[in-house]
């Protein structure tokens, strides 16, 4: 052609002519989804504790067990994913979403095989959410130990 | 010199070669869509009765390419090579839907405009006499192209407003020679244009309608200059899967370079879903995309007489995981083809 911006100009111009979500929506969608999820958590919990004689920490594994659970169910049922599409960060970043991230891939990959499919694709989208988990909780800890070997704590 | 090339890029054919037949395969979700009358076989089914999202593509591909002979009242001896291609890695789609044919292939990758690039080759072939009667044929299914190169179906995230959807479809056309028959009662395929690479930097791989856009208006600036035609001359201007976004981008960019398109522009990805209702966002997408359009939709205003003179371009995202990943940018490629019904 004769007339051609440069990269500079049309990736400009192309910000410009792309429509974006509404962040404000977005936000009130995570909290109202992210905030239920949470609610309904609590309400786990205060039945372990109050119904079922648990104590604090069996009342906390047994909230993030049905929690998981329902999410794996919601996945397999493909209903979760319309959950994450009206709460965006809000269905993504509870117990829940963790658990849909690792559920989908072992749905979709199970065609692949126990070993090559489940097995290694399991965690393709979790994977960097453990490994970076796991490493900045051992920094912490390093930290941690310096602090109390030096007294500072 | 050939008399037959055209300006730089464009080869305008002495015998034109006829598409005497053609075939379009759908999923569901493209059959509740506005041109749902004019395909030929809605499947429900999203593995089309097979084990996996990949052999369900190629049981449509299989479809496309059988129901296209039989439309034409061939038999699959009557063919003499395919051109055939799709989205996923090394062609599984398209290799595995054709292997019992028993038919010499090309296989073909352009992205999604592997349909042009398809269709281009076939009517060489043909016009050059090498074949009385070749095969094109290009696919693409949601599911597998999601796999491949997003996220398993499953997993909750939200999709960018420009992100496009593939569409779950495959579209086989008949190129026959029309040495031996009267070219009247078919539309025909007057001249190509081929596409260059074209990379304006852009690197959102979920707004693809800006990454093919620059390609797409290179290509039918290029088309308009090695034919010495004016945008007024086509009934429409028909590009594969740009979107709402690609196609606004499209229309400024030949503007920009003189020539106005805004009343004959028509895009494939746009018309083939209902963005409001389906909310497809930006529009559809794919190598199916464009085939079954122009399989159902557009062949059908040709061959009734509504539209004589069409700009068919396809238009292809050049990347993949790897590239993406590494950082690369998207660059874009169309193909052109003018199809004229006398």
């Amino acid at each position: 052609m004769k007339v051609r911006q440069n990269d500079e100009e049309y990736n400009k111009y192309v910000e410009i002519v792309t429509p974006k979500h509404s962040c404000a929506k977005n936000c009130i969608h995570a909290f109202l989804v992210g905030g239920a999820i949470c609610i309904i958590g609590q309400g786990i919990h205060d039945i372990a504790v109050n119904y079922f004689n648990c104590n604090e920490e069996d009342a906390g594994s047994w909230t993030s067990i049905i929690l998981v659970l329902i999410s794996v169910i919601l996945t397999g049922l493909n209903l979760y994913k319309k959950l994450a599409k009206y709460g965006g960060a809000g269905a993504l970043v509870p117990i829940t979403g963790f658990a849909n991230s690792v559920a989908a891939p072992t749905i979709e990959y199970q065609k692949e095989g126990e070993v090559f499919g489940k097995g290694v694709k399991v965690f393709t989208i979790a994977g960097p959410v453990i490994l970076f988990g796991i490493f900045t909780s051992w920094v912490l800890g390093l930290i941690y130990w310096i602090l109390l070997t030096t007294n500072i704590l | 010199m050939n008399t037959q090339a055209l300006g730089k890029q464009t080869i305008k054919f002495a015998h034109p070669p006829a598409i005497i037949g053609a075939a379009s395969i759908v999923g569901e979700m493209e059959g509740q869509g506005p041109l749902a009358a004019y395909f030929d076989q809605i499947e429900t089914d999203p593995t089309f009765g097979k084990e996996s999202w990949e052999l369900g593509e190629s049981e449509m591909v299989r479809r496309a390419v059988q129901t296209a002979i039989s439309k034409s009242g061939l038999t699959k001896e009557d063919i003499r090579y395919i051109f055939g291609g799709d989205l996923l890695g090394q062609l599984i789609g398209t290799t595995f839907g054709l292997k019992d044919f028993n038919i010499p292939l090309f296989g073909l990758y352009g992205a999604c405009s592997t349909c042009g690039e398809s269709l281009s080759l076939a009517s060489m072939t043909v016009a050059a006499g090498y074949a009385q009667n070749v095969i094109a044929v290009t696919s693409s299914h949601y599911a597998s192209a999601e796999k491949q190169f997003r996220f398993p179906l499953e997993y909750g995230n939200q999709r960018p407003l420009s992100s496009t959807w593939t569409v779950t479809g495959s579209g086989a056309f008949i190129v026959s020679s029309t040495n031996n028959q009267p070219m009247s009662n078919y539309p025909h395929i007057s001249s190509i244009t081929t596409g260059k690479i074209v990379d304006y930097g852009v690197r959102d791989s979920m707004n693809m309608g800006a990454c093919m856009a620059p390609a797409a208006a290179d290509l039918i600036y290029q088309c308009l200059e090695d034919t010495q035609m004016k945008p007024t001359q086509f009934d429409k201007i028909i590009t594969g899967d740009l979107g709402k976004i690609g196609s606004e981008i499209l229309i400024k960019l030949l503007l920009d370079n003189g020539y106005d398109i805004k009343k004959q522009h028509m895009d494939c990805g746009v018309s083939i879903y209902d963005n409001e209702k389906q909310d497809t966002h930006s529009g559809g997408s794919g190598c199916g995309c464009c085939a079954v359009t122009l399989a159902g939709y557009i062949l059908h205003n040709l061959a009734n007489h509504t539209w004589k003179r069409i700009l068919f371009v396809p238009t292809g995202a050049l990347l993949s995981t790897v590239s993406f990943n590494e950082g690369q940018t998207i660059p874009g490629i169309a193909h052109g083809l003018i199809i004229e019904q006398l």
